[in-house]
């Protein structure tokens, strides 16, 4: 479970960059494009934030879709998995971008 | 298991030097905040940007909280000791690649008859990931090679300080190849960049033609997909084009070689593609 690991280090980010303060939100930005399950996120973060900086925190998941250009209706498309199709049933669709992000984006501290 | 948080305080990484037994910890140590323990710096410390601190006008109802941007990658840490990784491996003229497939595939058989195959041509050094026991990197051993086991415990794929360690053992030569067989998982390691010039990915043929989209992340992350078992093709239903067609479409740019690791069908054509990624490595640079 890479989650996990992720977690792990959302949390020695968050604490360090907190400096002893508590931490009442963290924002993170998913994308829907990577193999990062936000269910999973969230599991891991329930799991590993006892006794730390975030055992408060609300962990807030922002999930970013990847784009692509279907070839056959010329259509941008909006991507929520890797092998998603275009709305016109076609699966020939240019090389996506976005999608791909994990990012810890901000959190709020008290 | 620890009991204030889940992690595997019993499982965490370890590293075994065959040569002397000893056993020691590999990569990032766990629990990083609440147990009081130092994290691995690989010599170094890490540059988090600088935090952006400013005060926020929506937190009047509540408690006056502070917001503070952070914008940094959830990997940054990892990233930047494969980067470390990366730039020492060019330096010496080291190919390293990065072995992944769903257990069972045929990692280590493939190994040991590369590792035979290319004895006298250029040196490898062998990095076994595993969850446990140290049988891979016996297995490797026993072909002359220089190898170190790392197990994992509870752990699911490799991360780039363990290899950094792995490195620090070896000492690998010069202008050598570095073999880093993952834990056989083929989802996780997707996402862990080593510092490797290329992840290889060995799919066996009595696996399924459908992995390549049951499993994209790692078909997308992998430079050359190995079908593996192919002695085995007649006895399975798996399409070798279907196979190829969906691993195409996962990755358009994704390499494809059959062969057989029992048989050696097919394994000219990898030891030609070593050699052409160990020249592709060197003008890299």
């Amino acid at each position: 479970m890479h989650e996990f690991a992720l977690t792990r280090s959302l949390i020695e980010v968050c604490s360090q960059q907190a400096q002893g303060a508590r931490i009442r939100r963290v924002t993170v930005e998913v994308g829907m494009l990577t193999c990062v399950m936000p269910e999973a996120l969230r599991f891991c973060f329930e799991a590993c934030s006892a006794g730390t900086a975030l055992a408060e925190a609300e962990l807030e998941i922002i999930m970013t879709p990847g784009r692509a250009r279907c070839r056959d209706c010329g259509e941008e498309v909006e991507l929520n998995e890797l092998l998603a199709d275009c709305g016109c049933g076609s699966g020939n669709l240019t090389e996506w971008r976005g999608g791909d992000t994990l990012r810890i984006r901000s959190m709020e501290v008290v | 298991m620890c009991t204030s948080c889940g992690c595997s305080g019993d499982g965490k990484a370890r590293l075994t030097d065959l040569d002397t037994g000893e056993t020691r910890s590999a990569g990032v140590d766990e629990h990083p905040n609440h147990h009081g323990s130092t994290h691995h710096e690989h010599g170094h410390s890490i540059a988090h940007g600088h935090a952006h601190r400013h005060d926020e006008a929506h937190g009047q109802a509540r408690e006056q909280g502070t917001t503070i941007m952070l914008e940094q990658a959830l990997l940054a840490k990892n990233d930047h000791l494969a980067m470390h990784n990366r730039a020492w491996l060019m330096d010496h003229n080291i190919l390293a690649l990065n072995l992944v497939s769903s257990p069972g595939a045929g990692k280590t058989t493939l190994l040991e008859r590369t590792l035979r195959e290319l004895a006298g041509e250029i040196p490898v050094s062998v990095v076994e990931g595993d969850q446990e026991s140290v049988f891979d990197a016996e297995r490797i051993r026993a072909t002359g090679c220089a190898a170190v086991q790392i197990n994992t415990g509870a752990g699911c794929h490799l991360d780039a300080a363990m290899l950094a360690r792995a490195l620090d053992e070896l000492a690998p030569p010069p202008g050598s190849m570095i073999m880093i067989e993952n834990v056989g998982n083929l989802v996780c390691p997707a996402l862990f960049d080593l510092g490797e010039w290329a992840k290889v990915v060995v799919l066996s043929v009595t696996e399924g033609d459908d992995k390549p989209v049951k499993y994209p992340h790692m078909f997308r992350a992998a430079r050359l997909m190995l079908l593996n078992k192919l002695d085995l093709l007649a006895h399975v239903d798996f399409d070798l084009e279907r196979c190829i067609g969906y691993a195409r479409r996962v990755n358009p740019q994704i390499g494809v070689l059959a062969l057989s690791a029992r048989t050696g069908e097919g394994l000219d054509g990898w030891y030609q593609w070593l050699r052409a990624s160990a020249y592709a490595q060197r003008r890299t640079e």
